[in-house]
């Protein structure tokens, strides 16, 4: 037993480790990014377990089912969007006979602070009916994390830890507990179990159902899950979820008189619990973060004599983050004022391209290049250079999800928008970007595709893109883009000129072309030259 | 005892380095301690705010409530007017004055430090010419930990000993540059 100082990212790595793992993989995402930081730094000191970066969600699921295969214990992490990236692998490992321990670390964003939406991880849990653990604090992130690694031996699941970001970076005190060895490899004794052909998975989909049952009452019985009943407390009872707990004790001491509460940190929801707090209260509030989940399901759809307050009724916020006003908000307790500045409206300050980012230089030659066209489309992606869809740049249309600039430039030039350009960096291109070239290179599609490789994934904090970006022009030329318009070019401002008119000049051409430019990262330059010293 | 501390300024500014340093030398000094961070998109140049609370019995939240903090500890002068719902009625607030001007409707800079000064209790610190006289101009984080250092309920000591610890690695050059730009905004703001 020993106290360590960490971020809730760190604290489901460090428990990975003491479980026994024996590999993680992930694709970096805010705010999942730091589980896989932490465990390759480990790697580095300790010499394993092995932890690696992979092309994306999908591939580094598949890689930890692998290991599960062989018996061993893995871990897969991502931010709630790459579950979707990976829900593929994740639904069908539901019905496989989970073997080595398999644990998929989601960690969702409400308030987006960093995302694209707020989607809540609890309802893929559902939805591929596996076991889903919602730490409240750092503490909780170790101890269900061991504890995930058990659970899904011992039902053959995959377990999901769905973290939110205020957990996953905020760094407290965690007592931590001796390590665990791996275990040996051994391979998944029937394959059948595993090979999910229709007369397989039929089988194996129905021992799923017939599970269900021992997987509930594991869960009423759960530490997780915490009930407590105050007998003359029979007005308002109070279901929390995971980090909301946290929000609600803030408060508690003002409330002045105990409430009957029922935490959940376990699901499948724990239904008998649920009941037995119902039968006490003639009105609920749930706290929980993200969608209202657990509200929903207590809603259901007939009417009921218990008054349910939460998103659904406006007592809470139905979008963004929950804060501990919010909840006292919701709990009735009068605002607690803080100070003021009357009239004075703080401008805001957005995130911004750094000063001398070498994406600001491909811009100035895109949108010049596309000065005065009537219809021109631009379709962007996930990384830094969304941030080129602000002023002063204004370069780009849209942005939805990695890799759709470049199937969305393809439908928007087949329905007739000219010039149709995506644009796209090296590591989202390697995620989810090469598929949708290869749709473009069979139609021989009339559109630009404009890679920015800054040689990392900069956004999430300078990662290694997972092959070196010299190979980048030879994947391109390898699916057959003509080499005549596949060019390489440096993003820098002393190449302006050309750049512009090569730009210029691909817009013209009647088919595929792909621009490469390339220019490192000023802030991975930053880090490596102060490594070096 | 509870110690909220509201941290503020812009992405780059180093407002992780000071809220780690202010976090381990609570926890050395034996309080709890809840450090929330912020990673990801806003440290691209845009508004950072961390959440750091120090306190002698368990913290529940991970953020700090609205008119609780003791005090906004900001890196520039904007910031430290951003989250003033958060700041308790007693609250002080201390910052550094050097602008980062990187948006289009910055306001004009003396109005802003006037406005800055009339509050109940603020602390306005040359954080920048500080740090630059003690020998780096990448120290102005270490001024502000200095002229915040009456406020913060851990000995000066402590706080000493982790600008030692986390600049080490770093050679002595710049840990005696760091530890310098500490008292001289312990002295400031005297
Ligand atoms: S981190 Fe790198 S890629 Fe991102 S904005 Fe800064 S310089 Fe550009």
């Amino acid at each position: 037993m020993s106290d360590l100082v960490l971020l809730g990212d760190e604290a489901v790595a460090l428990a990975a480790v003491h479980a026994g793992m024996t590999a993680a993989y992930a694709y970096p995402g805010t705010p999942s990014t730091e589980i896989l930081e932490f465990l390759i730094r480990y790697q580095r000191r300790h010499g394993g377990p092995r932890a690696t970066w992979c092309a994306n969600e999908k591939t580094a699921y598949e890689a930890a089912l692998g290991v599960s295969f062989a018996g061993r214990r893995a871990l897969t992490a991502m931010k709630h969007v790459g579950l979707n990236v990976a829900a593929d692998p994740f639904m069908n490992s539901a019905l496989v006979s989970i073997h080595g321990g398999l644990v998929v670390v989601v960690a969702d964003d409400p308030g987006m602070h960093s995302s694209q939406n707020e989607q809540d991880s609890r309802y893929y849990a559902d939805f591929a009916r596996v076991i889903c653990l919602e730490p409240a604090n750092q503490q909780e992130a170790y101890d269900l994390t061991r504890e995930a690694f058990d659970l899904s031996e011992r039902f053959h699941l995959p377990v999901v830890v769905r973290l939110v970001t205020r957990l996953a970076h905020s760094r407290t005190s965690v007592r931590v507990g001796d390590a665990r060895a791996e275990n040996a490899v051994a391979k998944a004794p029937v394959s059948k179990e595993w090979t999910l052909l229709p007369g397989n998975a039929r089988v194996q989909w129905r021992a799923l159902i017939d599970r269900q049952p021992e997987v509930d009452a594991w869960s009423e019985q759960s530490g997780a899950n915490r009930l407590e009943l105050h007998e003359d407390a029979d007005d308002l009872g109070v279901i929390t979820t995971g980090i909301a707990r946290n929000y609600y004790v803030e408060n508690l001491e003002e409330i002045g008189r105990p409430l009957s509460h029922l935490h959940i940190g376990a699901y499948p929801i724990p239904v008998g619990l649920v009941r037995r707090l119902m039968r006490q209260v003639s009105r609920v509030l749930v706290l929980e973060e993200g969608y209202p989940y657990v509200e929903r399901l207590l809603r259901g759809l007939l009417p009921s004599d218990i008054e349910i307050l939460g998103k659904s009724t406006g007592t809470v916020p139905p979008d963004g983050e929950l804060t501990p006003d919010l909840v006292r908000h919701a709990l009735g307790l009068p605002e607690r004022p803080g100070q003021s500045m009357p009239g004075f409206q703080v401008p805001s300050r957005p995130p911004q391209l750094c000063a001398g980012c070498p994406h600001a230089d491909s811009f100035a030659a895109l949108t010049e290049a596309l000065d005065g066209m009537a219809t021109p489309v631009v379709a962007s992606d996930i990384g830094c250079y969304t941030l080129g869809a602000l002023p002063p740049y204004s370069a780009v249309d849209s942005c939805v999800c990695m890799g759709a600039s470049v199937g969305m430039a393809k439908g928007a030039s087949d329905a007739g928008l000219r010039p149709a350009v995506a644009v796209i960096g090296d590591s989202t291109f390697l995620h989810s970007g090469v598929t949708p070239l290869m749709d473009a290179v069979a139609a021989n599609t009339d559109m630009t595709l404009f890679i920015l490789d800054n040689e990392t994934t900069a956004m999430t904090g300078g990662q290694p893109t997972i092959l070196p970006p010299s190979r980048i022009e030879k994947l391109v030329l390898g699916l057959g883009v003509d080499p005549a318009h596949c060019h390489l070019i440096a993003a820098h401002h002393r190449q302006a000129e050309a750049n512009r008119a090569l730009v210029e000049r691909e817009l013209a051409y009647q088919g595929l072309s792909v621009i490469i430019a390339v220019r490192e990262c000023i802030e991975t330059l930053k880090t490596k030259k102060k490594a070096q010293g | 005892m509870k110690f909220d501390i509201i941290l503020a300024g812009v992405g780059g500014q180093g407002v992780l380095s000071v809220s780690a340093i202010i976090a381990s030398s609570a926890l050395e000094e034996g309080l709890f301690v809840k450090q929330s961070e912020v990673h990801g998109m806003s440290q691209r140049g845009g508004a950072v705010l961390a959440h750091l609370r120090l306190a002698d019995a368990p913290i529940a939240s991970d953020l700090i409530p609205h008119g609780c903090a003791s005090l906004i500890l900001s890196m520039e002068p904007l910031e430290s007017l951003r989250y003033l719902n958060f700041l308790s009625p007693d609250g002080a607030v201390v910052t550094a004055i050097t602008p980062v001007q990187n948006i289009a409707d910055y306001p004009p800079l003396d109005e802003l430090l006037d406005r800055i000064g009339k509050l109940p209790r603020a602390r306005l610190v040359d954080g920048d010419r500080l740090a630059r006289d003690a020998g780096s101009a990448r120290a102005t984080n270490m001024v502000m930990v200095g002229a915040a250092s009456h406020d913060v309920p851990v000995p000066a000591a402590t706080l000493e000993r982790f600008i030692e610890k986390t600049f080490a690695p770093k050679g002595e050059k710049v840990v005696a540059t760091n530890l310098a730009a500490f008292r001289a905004g312990r002295e400031a703001a005297l």
